[in-house]
C-alpha cells in the first residue's frame, strides 16, 4: 500500500531525510523508530503530501503523492505530531468538518462520527468545545479525525503521546486490531510499544534507515542477545570455565565468584544458535552434577539495539 | 468542479461558524456600523451638504473604515492555522490548497458584505429626504464590496506569511494604506510637481482610492472591475505560493 523510494528532503544545506526506502503492505503495522530529529516527522509529512520531497518517490495505493495528491490523500488517515484540532469548534463540529472534507455527508457522516467517537472514547465530550478538553481528549479527537473515513492507510505520528497508561493500552490494541486490515505506519519513542503491536520496525537515524526487520530480528542484533547466564554452587570457578569453554556453541565466557556461588556468562559463538546454547549448558550441568540456581537465556532488548545502532552513528562523526 | 465547490463551501462554512461562535463578529459589526454612521453624519456632513447623494458623505469613508477593520477580520485566516498547527491537518485533507484559500476568503468576504448590507438605513434615509440616483448608490455598494475584497485578499496574503496575527495585521494595514495613499488627491497633488505627471498617473492607476472613485460616481467601468479582480486574484495566488513555502520549510 505504501511504497517509499529513495526519499530525500533538504532544508537549505541540511539533509533531514537522506535516501529512505521502505514498503508497507496491507495487514502490516510498521513501527518507525529513531531519536529526536532523526527525520521521522519529516518522512511522515512527505508520505501524507504535506511536504514536497526534494527527490524520491512516495506512492500510496499505486498513486504517486506528488503527481496525484488528492487521490493519494483520500486513502490516508493522518495524525500529525502535535495532534492539532480547531480549538474554537466542538468535538462533533470538528469531526463533522473533517468528514465533509473527506466527502462524507448526511447520515454517512453521522454514522462515521458515531463510529470514531466509540473507537476513541469521545462519546461523552462530543458537544464540548475542543479548547476545554484535556490533552488526552484533544489527542484522541485528532486520532478520531484520522479514522473518520475508515482509510486503508494510516500514518500516525506518536499516537500514544500524552495519553495515560490505560489510554495507551487502548490505542495500542486499536492499532493492532486495525493493522489486520490496513497498512499502518506509526512513529514512537516507546520501544515496548513496538513489541506490543508492530509486525515490523524501522530504525532511522540522521535521515538514514539503519535497521529494518521484525522486532524479533532486531532484538537479535543486541550485543547480549542469546547470551546465557548460569549461577551454580558446588564447583570451582576454573573447572566451570574449562567445561563451558569446551562447548562447541559457546564463545566468550566470563566468570564471577562470590564465596561458593559461581556466576558465568556465556556468549554464543554465533547469534543464530537461539536457545540451543542454553540447552547444551543445561545438559552439561546435569552430567557434571552442578547445583544450578539459575539458568537463563537473554532475549536481547530492543532499547539496547536502539542505543547501540543510533549512538554508534553519533560517535562516528 | 462540483467537488471543488463542495470543498470550498465546507471550508467557508467552518470559517463562518468559527467567526460567529465568538463575540468578535458581533463586536466588529457594531463598530463598523457606528464608525460609518459617525463619519457620515459628522465629518461627512450628510445633512449640511443638502444633497440626495451618498458618494461624498457615505462612500468617501469606506476605504478608511476598511483600512482599520478588514485587516482585523482577515489577520487570523492563516496565522492561526500556522500557530495551532492545523495547517498540516487542513493541507493533508484531500483538497487542493486553493480550495482552502478561496473558502477562507469567501467566508470573510461574505461577512464583510453582510456588514455592508446592514448599512441599508442610510439608503432609506437619503431616499426619504430627496430623490437620489439609485444607480450610483448601487454602483457605490458594488465598488465598496470589491474594495473590501481586495483589502481582504491583501490581509489573507500577509496572514499566510506569519504565525503571529498582530504582525499580519500591521503588514496588511501598511499595504492597504499604501494602496489608498497612492491615489489620494492630497498626496498625489503634493508629489505631482516633483515627480511629473506620467509617474503620478501610473501611481494613481495602482490605487484602490482612484478605482473606487469611479464606482462612487456611479460609473461601473470594466477597467475598475479588472483592477479589483486582479488585485484580489494576485493576492490569493501569492498566498498559495507562500503556503507552498511554509510547507517546504
Amino acid at each position: 500500500m505504501i511504497t517509499v523510494e529513495n526519499l530525500v528532503k533538504e532544508f537549505g544545506t541540511k539533509r533531514a531525510v537522506n535516501g529512505v526506502s521502505f514498503t508497507v503492505q496491507k495487514g502490516e503495522v510498521l513501527g518507525f523508530l529513531g531519536p529526536n530529529g532523526a527525520g521521522k516527522s519529516t518522512t511522515m509529512r512527505m508520505l501524507t503530501g504535506y511536504m514536497p520531497p526534494t527527490s524520491g518517490k512516495v506512492s500510496i495505493g499505486g498513486r504517486e503523492v506528488t503527481e496525484d495528491p488528492i487521490a493519494a490523500k483520500k486513502l490516508v488517515g493522518y495524525l500529525p505530531e502535535s495532534a492539532p484540532s480547531y480549538s474554537d469548534m466542538t468535538v462533533r463540529g470538528f469531526l463533522s468538518f473533517c468528514a465533509e472534507l473527506r466527502g462524507l455527508s448526511g447520515s454517512a457522516r453521522n454514522d462515521a462520527i458515531q463510529r470514531v467517537a466509540g473507537l476513541c472514547f469521545l462519546e461523552n465530550v462530543l458537544h464540548q468545545s475542543v479548547d476545554t478538553l484535556s490533552k488526552g481528549y484533544k489527542h484522541r479527537t485528532c486520532l478520531a479525525q484520522a479514522l473518520i473515513h475508515d482509510p486503508e492507510v494510516l500514518v500516525l505520528d506518536e499516537p500514544t503521546d500524552g495519553l495515560d497508561p490505560n489510554q495507551k493500552h487502548e490505542v495500542r490494541q486499536l492499532i493492532k486490531r486495525m493493522g489486520q486490515t490496513k497498512a499502518i505506519i506509526f512513529s514512537t519513542h516507546i520501544l515496548e510499544e513496538v513489541e506490543a503491536c508492530c509486525s515490523r520496525a524501522i530504525i532511522i537515524d540522521r535521515g538514514v534507515v539503519v535497521a529494518n526487520g521484525t522486532p524479533e530480528q532486531l532484538k537479535l542484533r543486541a550485543r547480549n542477545a542469546g547470551s546465557v547466564t548460569l549461577r551454580l554452587t558446588g564447583a570451582a570457578a576454573e573447572a566451570v570455565r574449562g567445561k563451558l569453554s569446551g562447548l562447541s556453541l559457546a564463545g566468550e565466557v566470563s566468570l564471577g565468584a562470590d564465596g561458593s556461588v559461581v556466576t558465568a556468562r556465556i556468549l554464543p559463538r554465533d547469534k543464530n544458535v537461539g536457545l540451543e546454547l542454553g540447552r547444551a549448558i543445561g545438559d552439561l550441568a546435569l552430567t557434571e552434577r552442578w547445583k544450578v540456581e539459575e539458568l537463563h537465556t537473554e532475549e536481547g532488548r530492543l532499547d539496547d539495539v536502539f542505543r547501540a545502532i543510533t549512538t554508534a552513528d553519533t560517535k562516528k562523526s | 468542479m462540483s467537488e471543488s465547490f463542495r470543498n470550498i463551501w465546507t471550508v467557508t462554512k467552518r470559517e463562518l461558524s468559527g467567526l460567529f461562535a465568538s463575540p468578535v463578529a458581533y463586536v466588529f459589526l457594531v463598530i463598523f456600523l457606528l464608525l460609518l454612521g459617525f463619519l457620515t453624519f459628522s465629518l461627512g456632513g450628510f445633512f449640511e451638504r443638502g444633497q440626495a447623494s451618498l458618494s461624498e458623505s457615505f462612500f468617501y469613508w469606506h476605504p478608511w473604515v476598511y483600512l482599520l477593520l478588514v485587516p482585523a477580520v482577515g489577520m487570523r485566516l492563516w496565522a492561526e492555522e500556522r500557530r495551532q498547527n492545523t495547517l498540516e491537518l487542513l493541507l493533508t485533507m484531500p483538497i487542493a490548497p486553493w480550495h482552502a484559500i478561496v473558502g477562507k476568503f469567501l467566508a470573510s468576504w461574505l461577512f464583510l458584505v453582510l456588514a455592508l448590507v446592514l448599512t441599508f438605513p442610510i439608503v432609506i434615509t437619503v431616499g426619504r429626504l430627496g430623490s437620489p440616483d439609485y444607480g450610483s448608490i448601487i454602483s457605490g455598494y458594488i465598488g465598496s464590496a470589491l474594495l473590501a475584497g481586495s483589502f481582504l485578499a491583501v490581509t489573507e496574503l500577509t496572514s499566510a506569511m506569519t504565525r503571529n496575527q498582530i504582525i499580519s495585521l500591521i503588514m496588511a494595514l501598511v499595504v492597504c494604506f499604501g494602496l489608498i495613499l497612492c491615489g489620494f488627491e492630497p498626496v498625489t497633488n503634493l508629489i505631482q510637481d516633483t515627480l511629473g505627471d506620467t509617474f503620478v498617473s501610473l501611481l494613481r492607476s495602482l490605487s484602490t482610492w482612484y478605482h473606487f472613485d469611479a464606482f462612487k460616481r456611479g460609473v461601473v467601468d470594466f477597467r475598475d472591475l479588472l483592477y479589483f479582480g486582479s488585485v484580489t486574484g494576485f493576492c490569493l495566488f501569492t498566498t498559495s505560493v507562500v503556503l507552498r513555502g511554509v510547507r517546504g520549510a
